[in-house]
C-alpha cells in the first residue's frame, strides 16, 4: 500500500490489501520500491538454502547467486530512486503489536543510502567464494554466508524502517550479525576479544537508542517516525534526543571518543565482512544521526559545532592513529574513523548553515558529506578487499614482514594503488569530489561570513590529507615495493578472479567517479535538496559555482599528459642503452632486505609529531661494557584516548563497583532483608 | 591568444634557468666564477641522451615516479597566473586541484624511492612527506587569506588582485603572508635551510636522496620537474611579495621576469649565508611558518 507520509495520522485506520494495491494501478515509485524490498528479502534468505544442504560448496554457491541477483536488482532501484528524486512510496504491515503498524519507505535520503549498502555487499559475497571458500572452512563457512545475508538485509531494513521499533530490531538484527560474521575465526583469542568489546560498545549505543525511542515517544505519543521537520527544537526532551543520537548512532559510526571497538573489530574480521563493516555499517550509523536531526524543523546552534568539532577531532587523531600501524587492517580501520570524521565536518558545516539560514554553505556541506560517504563506500572495501588478498597471499598481517609483493601480485599492486591515491583524496581519482566540496564551503565561508570560523575547515582538511598521504604511502610501499621482508612475502600468489574482479568493479567506479564528478553530484543533489528543504535556485547555484566540468577536463588532460609522457619516455629508453644492477647501497657491500625502511621507520617521525593522539612506547637495551649480551628492542605505538582516558575511567569505575560487589555474596536470607528494607523505606518515604 | 603562448613558452622553459641563477649567485659569493647560466639546460639535454640502470628490485611504479610527477607539476603550472597574467585555465577551486596535484606527485615519487628498497631512499621518502604534510596547512590559511581579501575563489582572481595598494592597507599581514610563504617555497623545494641540493650522499637529506636510483632520461625528468616546482610556487611568491603592474600586457611580462630573476638570486643568496638546519629543527619552522600564515588570515579577518 502506497501513502505519502504526510498524513501519518491516519495510517492507524488503515489495513493493508495487496489487492486494492493491484488493483489502483503502480505507479512507477511503487516499483523501485518493490525492487527494493525484493533485493532486501532476497538477501536476508540467501544463507538459508546453505544451512540445509549438505555437500559443502553449494550453499555459499547458491547464497553468492542470490545475492548477485539481489544487488544488481537493489542497486539499480536504489539509484533509480535516487535520480528521480521522488520521495517514499511506502509500506506498511499493521500486524497487532503493542509498537504500532510496521512501516517501511524509501525517501531520497534512504534510497542514497542503500546504493553502496546493496553494491558493496553483492561484491563481498562473489568475493567470499574465493577468500572463505566451503571446501578450507568447512566448520564456519555457514555460518559466515547466513550472518551475511542477513547483515546486508537488516541494514537495509534500518535504513528503510519508519518506526522506531521496527528500526531497534533491525538494528539488533545488524549488530549482532555483525558480531557472529566478526567472531567467525573463534577459537583466536584475539578474534575472542574484539567480539567482546565489539558487543559491549555495541550494546551501548543500542542502550542509548532505547532511551532516544522512548523520548520520541513520549513526544510524539506514537512509535512511527514524526514527520520530517515537524518537532521543535526548543522542546526541554530535544537535547536528550540528539545526544542519545549521537552516542547511540554515533558508537556505531564510530567517531571519536567512541571509536575504541572499531580497529580490533574491523581487523579480526574476515575481509569481506571488514568491507562491509567499515564501508557500509559504519555509515548506517551516520544515517541514523542524519535522520534524527530530520525531525527537528532546525537544528539547534550547539549541535552543527559540536558534531564539526567532533568530526574534526576523529579526523585527525583518526589518521593520525592510522600513520601509526603496523597491522594492515588496523590501520584501514584507523583511516575510517578519519573518513568517518570527514563525513562528520560536513555534516557539521551543512548543520550550522541550515541553522543560520545561509542555504549555500548547507549545500556544500551536505554534497561534500553525501558524496564523501557514497565515496568511502567504493574504496574502503577496495582497500579492504585488496588487504584480503594480501592477507591471503602472505598469511600475515603485519605489514612490516612484506615487501617487494608488487611483483607477486601484478594485478593486486595497481588495484591497491588506485584505493590509496582514492582515500588520500588525490585527482583523477573519486576521494577528491567530495573533499573539493567541503573546502569550497570553507571558502566560501571564509569570502562571505563576517567571522568565518568554518573556513579553519580547510587547513585541517590539508593537513588531514597530508597525514593521509604519509599514512597510505607507508602502506602501499611497504606491502608492495622493495623487496620481500620474509619468505611468506617472496612465496606470495595472485588471488582469484572472484577476488580479483569484485575490487577491480570497485577501481573502476573509483575511476569514472573521480573523473565524472558529475554523476556523483547527480546522485546526491536530491537527497541534499530534500534533506536540507533547499529550492533548486540554491543547488543550481551550487552546481554552477563547481565546474565540474573543467574539473574533469583537467584529469582527462593529466591522464592523457602521463600517457603520453610514458609513451615518450618508453620510446627513449628502448633506443638508449638499459642495464640493470643492484640498488645503490650508498657504497655498502652487502646489503639485505632486512635493512630496508620498515613501514614503522616510514612513520615514526611523523608518530614523534602526532605525540598527543599516538603514545610511541620503546624499551630498548642498555647496552654497556665492551662486550654487550644479546639484547631486545621493541618499539610499539598505542591509542593515547584509550589507554590514557578510556582505560584508566573504566578502572576507576571497576574500582567503585568492587565495593557495590560486596553486597552481592550469594546469602539468599540476607537478600530478603534488602527486598524488606528497600519496600520498608518506599512505603516510609511514600507517607 | 599571445599571452597564453607566452605563458605556456614561459613555463616549459624558463624554470632551468632559475637554477642556473642560484648556481651563478653561490659561485659569485664563493668567489668562484661558477658555471654558465644555461647549464642546467646542457645537463637535461645530456641526460636526456643518457642510458639507463634500473635496479633489480624496481617495478613499473619506479618507471611510473618520474612520468606522474612531470605530468602533475605540468597540469599544476596552467592553473597559475604568471605576475599580472591570468593563467590560461581558472575556474572556480582551481586552487583545491592545484594543491592536491602536487599532493599527487609527491605520491609518486616517494613510491619511486621506496620501490628501490633502500634504506636511504626510505628515509628521504619519509621525511619528504612528513614536511610536506605540515606544509600544507601554511598554504591554506594563506589561501584563506587571499581568497578573503579578492572575494575569490580562483588562482589567477586571487593572486592577480594584489597590488602595491595592499601593501599599504594589509601591510602587517602582507609581511607574515610572505614569510610563511618563503619558508614554504624554500621547504617544498628542498632548498637550504631545509634540504642541500648539492649533496648526495648524506643520511640528512630529503629531495636528493629520494632520487638516487633515477639516472638517464627519467633523472632528466625528475630535474625538470623538480624546477618546474621551483617556477610555479616561486611566481606564487613573486605575486605577492613583487605586485609591480606596469599597465602594458608586455610591460607586465618583463615585470615578472625580473621578479623571477630577483626570486633566484634571494634563494641563491640565502643558500649562501645560511647553513642547512639539523634535521629536528625543520619541523618546528614549518610550524613557525604555519603560525605566521595563521596569523596573517586573523589580520586580514579582523
Amino acid at each position: 500500500m502506497s501513502y505519502d507520509t504526510s498524513f501519518h495520522s491516519d495510517i492507524y485506520g488503515m489495513h493493508t490489501h495487496t489487492e486494492s494495491f493491484m488493483a489502483a494501478g503502480w505507479q512507477t515509485t511503487d516499483y523501485l520500491f518493490a525492487g527494493m524490498v525484493a533485493s532486501v528479502v532476497l538477501f536476508g534468505i540467501s544463507g538459508l538454502p546453505g544451512l540445509f544442504i549438505k555437500k559443502p560448496g553449494w550453499g555459499q554457491l547458491i547464497a553468492t547467486g542470490i545475492c548477485v541477483i539481489a544487488a544488481l536488482l537493489g542497486t539499480g532501484t536504489a539509484v533509480q530512486t535516487v535520480v528521480t528524486g521522488s520521495s517514499t512510496a511506502g509500506y506498511l504491515i499493521d500486524w497487532h503489536l503493542p509498537f504500532g503498524p510496521c512501516e517501511f519507505s524509501a525517501d531520497p535520503l534512504s534510497a542514497l543510502f542503500l546504493t553502496p549498502l546493496f553494491l558493496a555487499s553483492g561484491c563481498c559475497a562473489v568475493y567470499a567464494v574465493a577468500y572463505w571458500p566451503a571446501r578450507e572452512h568447512p566448520g564456519s563457512e555457514k555460518k559466515l554466508t547466513f550472518f551475511f545475508g542477513l547483515l546486508s538485509a537488516a541494514m537495509a531494513l534500518v535504513v528503510l524502517a519508519r518506526n522506531g521499533v521496527v528500526l531497534l530490531i533491525a538494528w539488533e538484527i545488524m549488530a549482532l550479525s555483525a558480531f557472529f560474521l566478526l567472531t567467525t575465526d573463534q577459537r583466536d583469542p584475539d578474534v575472542q576479544r574484539a567480539g567482546m568489546v565489539y558487543l559491549i560498545a555495541t550494546h551501548i549505543g543500542t542502550m542509548a537508542l532505547f532511551i532516544l525511542f522512548a523520548m520520541l515517544r513520549g513526544t510524539t505519543a506514537s512509535f512511527a517516525f514524526p514527520v520530517p521537520h515537524s518537532l521543535s527544537p526548543d522542546l526541554g526532551v530535544a537535547t536528550v534526543i540528539l545526544v542519545t543520537a549521537l552516542i547511540g548512532f554515533g558508537a556505531k559510526a564510530g567517531i571519536m571518543p567512541l571509536h575504541i571497538w572499531l580497529p580490533s573489530a574491523h581487523a579480526n574480521a574476515p575481509s569481506h565482512v571488514s568491507a562491509m563493516m567499515s564501508g557500509v555499517m559504519l555509515k548506517i550509523g551516520v544515517y541514523g544521526i542524519i535522520r534524527t536531526v530530520s525531525f527537528f524543523s532546525l537544528p539547534p546552534a550547539w549541535l552543527g559545532w559540536l558534531i564539526l568539532c567532533l568530526g574534526g577531532v576523529s579526523a585527525l587523531s583518526g589518521i593520525a592513529l592510522a600513520s601509526a600501524q603496523r597491522d594492515i587492517k588496523r590501520l584501514l580501520a584507523c583511516s575510517s574513523i578519519e573518513n568517518i570524521g570527514i563525513v562528520f565536518i560536513g555534516l557539521g558545516m551543512a548543520l550550522i548553515g541550515i541553522q543560520t539560514n545561509t542555504p549555500l554553505l548547507a549545500a556544500f556541506g551536505l554534497t561534500g558529506c553525501f558524496i564523501h560517504i557514497l565515496n568511502h563506500a567504493l574504496f574502503k572495501p577496495l582497500l579492504f578487499l585488496g588487504a584480503g588478498a594480501i592477507i591471503h597471499a602472505t598469511g600475515t598481517r603485519e605489514i612490516d614482514r612484506m615487501g617487494g609483493l608488487s611483483r607477486r601480485l601484478p594485478r593486486t599492486a595497481p588495484l591497491f594503488l588506485a584505493g590509496s591515491l582514492a582515500i588520500c583524496g588525490l585527482p583523477p581519482l573519486n576521494g577528491f569530489i567530495g573533499e573539493l566540496f567541503l573546502y569550497l564551503g570553507a571558502f566560501n565561508d571564509a569570502i562571505s561570513s563576517p567571522l568565518p570560523a568554518l573556513a579553519l575547515v580547510a587547513p585541517l582538511l590539508a593537513l588531514v590529507g597530508g597525514i593521509a598521504v604519509i599514512t597510505f604511502i607507508k602502506l602501499f610501499g611497504t606491502i608492495f615495493l622493495g623487496s620481500p621482508r620474509s619468505p611468506e612475502a617472496a612465496h606470495a600468489h595472485e588471488p582469484p578472479l572472484a577476488m580479483l574482479a569484485p575490487m577491480s568493479l570497485f577501481a573502476l567506479f573509483c575511476l569514472i567517479a573521480g573523473i565524472c564528478g558529475q554523476l556523483l553530484l547527480r546522485l546526491v543533489t536530491p537527497a541534499v535538496a530534500s534533506y536540507a528543504q533547499l529550492p533548486p535556485a540554491i543547488i543550481d547555484r551550487m552546481e554552477s559555482s563547481v565546474p565540474l566540468a573543467s574539473f574533469t577536463l583537467l584529469n582527462l588532460s593529466l591522464l592523457l599528459l602521463i600517457l603520453a609522457i610514458g609513451l615518450f619516455y618508453t620510446r627513449q629508453t628502448v633506443k638508449l642503452p638499459c642495464a640493470t644492477a643492484a640498488t645503490w647501497g650508498c657504497g655498502y657491500l652487502a646489503p639485505t632486505a632486512r635493512m630496508q625502511y620498515t613501514g614503522t621507520s616510514f612513520a615514526e617521525m611523523a608518530s614523534n609529531l602526532f605525540a598527543p593522539f599516538v603514545t610511541v612506547s620503546r624499551s630498548g637495551p642498555s647496552l654497556s661494557g665492551p662486550l654487550p649480551a644479546a639484547a631486545r628492542f621493541c618499539y610499539a605505538t598505542t591509542e593515547s584516548i584509550l589507554d590514557r582516558v578510556l582505560i584508566p575511567v573504566f578502572q576507576a569505575i571497576g574500582l567503585a563497583f568492587s565495593y557495590l560487589r560486596r553486597m552481592q555474596h550469594g546469602q539468599m536470607h540476607l537478600y530478603m532483608l534488602y527486598i524488606f528494607a528497600t519496600l520498608f523505606v518506599l512505603m516510609m518515604w511514600r507517607h | 591568444m599571445i599571452d597564453t603562448i607566452i605563458h605556456f613558452s614561459l613555463i616549459l622553459l624558463m624554470p632551468p634557468l632559475l637554477l642556473g641563477i642560484i648556481g651563478k649567485t653561490k659561485a659569485a659569493f664563493a668567489g668562484r666564477v661558477g658555471a654558465p647560466f644555461l647549464q642546467p639546460y646542457y645537463d637535461l639535454v645530456k641526460l636526456l641522451q643518457k642510458g639507463s640502470v634500473f635496479s633489480e628490485t624496481t617495478t613499473w611504479v619506479f618507471r611510473a615516479g618520474p612520468v606522474v610527477t612531470l605530468a602533475a607539476t605540468l597540469v599544476a603550472a596552467t592553473l597559475v597566473p604568471l605576475g599580472n597574467h591570468s593563467a590560461p585555465i581558472s575556474f572556480t577551486g582551481d586552487m583545491i586541484l592545484f594543491a592536491y596535484l602536487f599532493g599527487l606527485s609527491r605520491f609518486f615519487t616517494t613510491a619511486a624511492a621506496l620501490d628501490t628498497g633502500s634504506s636511504f631512499e626510505g628515509m628521504g621518502a619519509a621525511r619528504e612527506v612528513t614536511f610536506s604534510c605540515l606544509v600544507e596547512p601554511t598554504l591554506f590559511f594563506a589561501l584563506i587569506s587571499l581568497a578573503r581579501m579578492s572575494k575569490s575563489l580562483t588562482l589567477s582572481t586571487m593572486l592577480t588582485y594584489t597590488s602595491p595598494g595592499i601593501w599599504i592597507t594589509a601591510g602587517a599581514s602582507m609581511l607574515l603572508l610572505v614569510g610563511a610563504l618563503f619558508i614554504t617555497l624554500l621547504a617544498e623545494n628542498c632548498r637550504i635551510p631545509f634540504d642541500d641540493p648539492n649533496t648526495h650522499l648524506e643520511l640528512t637529506m630529503i629531495h636528493e636522496v629520494m632520487v638516487l636510483d633515477h639516472s638517464g632520461p627519467a633523472f632528466g625528468y625528475i630535474l625538470y620537474g623538480a624546477a618546474m616546482k621551483l617556477f610555479v610556487l616561486g611566481a606564487i611568491f613573486m605575486n605577492i611579495a613583487l605586485p609591480a603592474r606596469t599597465g602594458s600586457s608586455l610591460g607586465d611580462w618583463g615585470v615578472f621576469v625580473v621578479g623571477m630573476i630577483l626570486l633566484a638570486v634571494l634563494i641563491g643568496v640565502v643558500e649562501s649565508i645560511m647553513a642547512r638546519l639539523r634535521l629536528i629543527r625543520i619541523p618546528q619552522l614549518l610550524i613557525a611558518a604555519t603560525i605566521l600564515s595563521a596569523f596573517a588570515m586573523l589580520l586580514i579577518l579582523r
